[in-house]
């Protein structure tokens, strides 16, 4: 197969798309990160949580299209409230290694209550014929979903970032991201707004859930794990602790993971999973606070 | 080292555990085996240096692909792996040699991994040892020519009987021990309660972490050698997550800094296991095994975060003081209303 100007904007669309996935993703984790010093194996989760309650809306409910997405949307949030309430803030206080064996623990008991309680088989997500439509462009054959993922995931992206730096409860979400201990001697309410964030990603991971369905078009319940660790590579390439960074993070890991698949000989497409920790491995010992991110000191 | 007369004991325990019981009930035994071992050496580097990590599947999969490949029988391998390149075809090490070799190439790749992450703190370690796995896997899955990728390597000479298994126990257990109670054990401990703290003594911190890494990878290797030489047939996914997570669990239900409590976990764990299969089987409900091992895991978490010994260790003295707490709970002094 030789490799043809089209084929390789072909890759860069759906690097695109999944970087969008993976931005959506890290957005959520990153302020958790930052707040908890907690990598939210959970936040995999909710993707699929997310996915599930999209196709039973659809299919066993029968309702309509807007009305299974909100229902997503709260059903995502819902799972970060529980998570919080149910699990992290009993936490508080305890090392920072007890939060990350129960977001561990929490992912693992969504995986099989979900696999439990509906099926552990892969479903097909055929939901939205109109998503599917292909269109050409200039000889590049484009799905409508691919422009809707990444239509979506830059403007909630730049939404994010807008509001994290505007409106009063984003800026309270950024300063316990950065300094939980400042921000509550500021008067931030932590406790609410380690909530409000939890559940702000998990609305948006749950988002991400309908749209990897539409993409691929089968979920399965354990669907959600390489997902997250995959959007927390993303963060520590990007920037721990920076939003932007998080983003731009996300979108490279997309890249060079279809880019890498693309462009490579096929026999190296069993390892795209491998090449993502490659660059994390690199990034590590290049620039272990990321791309965007700020040195941490070490204070006595 | 008052354990050393009741090494006899244990093995006399073996040979009639051995001629009395059942195929199944041996099997079950050995298999606690395998887990103590995996569960002892992963508390080094996430209980005693407070590194968590999440690799120790992957481990179990070096070693247990390299031993089985090393250990299988010539005349086999020219059936089932003839793809091998030639001095591996024509090659078959003792038992003892495959495993130590495996652990051996288990370590390597722990120091390779461990050396760029462990430089830094936070909770790296988690997700760069994750990604090793994911590797491993993917490796596992797609050097088709030595593993036959998913259709798995089986007919492994059952050679992981009950006194390979517990020699190896002992082995573990002992190294962790001596370990544990010298020098380095305390700069591990240091390590754990403050970083900053224990650099400033003049301990090399990155040199220490990386040694309980490459340490706990080696017996992890080691575990997973006899894991494949016990089940005799391995595909990619026997070392998947969820052993590393069941793993992650005997260690914290039973004690993160614990040896005896590590044991603990994984017989009680594994014994659990075991007697959940059927019943996920019979009603055909799969996940049922590893929904109750997360609710356990969770709870612990919450409500006993260091596990049940913590980061003490099993004595006479404590089951004794146990004891005498649970009796006088019944005549408790009188006070007045």
């Amino acid at each position: 197969m030789s490799i043809t100007a089209e084929y390789v904007v072909i890759q860069v669309i759906n690097g695109l798309v999944i970087g969008s996935v993976y931005a959506l993703l890290a957005l959520g984790m990153n302020t958790v990160y930052g707040m908890l010093k907690l990598i939210n194996f959970a936040h995999g989760s909710v993707v699929m949580v997310g996915a599930y309650v999209f196709l039973l809306a659809m299919l066993n409910l029968g309702s309509v299209t807007p009305i299974a997405l909100v229902a997503t949307l709260v059903a995502g949030g819902l799972v970060g409230y529980v998570l919080e309430l149910a699990a992290y803030r009993r936490l508080r206080g305890k090392p920072e290694v007890s939060l990350l064996i129960t977001s561990l623990g929490a992912y693992i008991f969504i995986e099989n209550f979900v696999r439990v309680t509906l099926t552990s088989q892969p479903r097909p997500f055929l939901v939205i014929p109109e998503l599917n439509i292909l269109f050409d462009v200039y000889g590049i054959t484009i799905r409508v979903v691919d422009i809707v993922v990444i239509l979506s995931g830059i403007a909630i992206s730049a939404a994010f970032v807008i509001y994290s730096k505007r409106a009063k409860s984003g800026i309270a979400i950024k300063a316990t991201a950065e300094n939980i201990r400042a921000a509550s001697l500021v008067g931030v309410n932590v406790d609410r707004i380690i909530v409000l964030a939890l559940v702000l990603g998990s609305v948006i991971a749950g988002f991400t859930g309908f749209v990897w369905g539409v993409k691929f078009g089968q979920i399965d319940p354990g669907m959600g794990f390489i997902l997250g660790v995959k959007a927390f590579v993303a963060i520590v390439v990007g920037g721990i602790g920076s939003i932007p960074g998080a983003v731009l993070g996300g979108y490279i890991i997309g890249l060079a993971e279809m880019l890498s698949v693309g462009l490579l000989p096929p026999v190296y497409g069993g390892y795209r999973d491998g090449i993502v920790f490659f660059i994390l491995i690199i990034a590590l010992l290049v620039r272990p606070y990321g791309i965007l991110g700020v040195k941490e000191s070490v204070r006595v | 080292m008052a354990y050393v007369s009741a090494i006899p004991a244990l093995f006399a325990f073996l040979y009639i555990a051995n001629i009395s019981l059942g195929p199944y009930e041996v099997f079950m035994m050995n298999l606690i085996g395998v887990y103590i071992i995996a569960t002892v050496s992963l508390s080094l580097t996430n209980g005693y240096a407070g590194q968590f990590s999440l690799g120790h599947a992957g481990f179990m999969s070096i070693g247990g692909y390299i031993a089985t490949i090393l250990s299988f029988p010539v005349a086999r391998k020219a059936l089932l792996l003839s793809d091998l390149p030639p001095f591996l075809l024509h090659l078959e090490l003792p038992f003892l040699a495959s495993l130590l070799i495996g652990g051996a190439v288990a370590a390597l790749v722990a120091a390779g991994v461990g050396l760029p992450v462990l430089r830094l703190r936070g909770h790296y370690l988690a997700v760069a040892t994750l990604g090793m796995m994911v590797v491993v896997g993917a490796l596992a899955t797609n050097l088709i020519q030595f593993t036959r990728g998913p259709l798995g390597i089986n007919g492994i000479p059952p050679y992981a009987d009950s006194y390979w298994i517990y020699t190896w126990v002992i082995v573990t257990i002992f190294v962790m021990q001596r370990i544990v109670e010298t020098k380095y054990g305390r700069s591990l401990k240091a390590i754990r309660e403050d970083e900053l703290a224990a650099a400033s003594f003049g301990i090399n911190v990155t040199r220490m972490k990386l040694f309980s890494f490459v340490v706990g990878a080696f017996f992890a290797g080691i575990a997973g050698g006899l894991f494949a030489h016990l089940i005799t047939a391995i595909v990619p996914w026997t070392y998947s997550f969820v052993l590393t997570f069941d793993i992650v669990t005997m260690l914290i239900v039973g004690g993160m800094a614990s040896i005896s409590g590590s044991v603990i976990g994984a017989a009680s764990l594994t014994i659990l296991k075991q007697a959940l299969k059927p019943v996920e089987e019979g009603l055909r409900i799969y996940g049922i095994v590893q929904l109750v091992i997360a609710v356990i895991l969770i709870i612990t978490m919450i409500k006993r975060p260091d596990g049940l010994l913590g980061h003490r260790e099993l004595s006479l003295d404590m089951v004794m003081s146990l004891i005498r707490r649970h009796r006088s709970r019944g005549q408790l002094p009188i006070s007045s209303p």
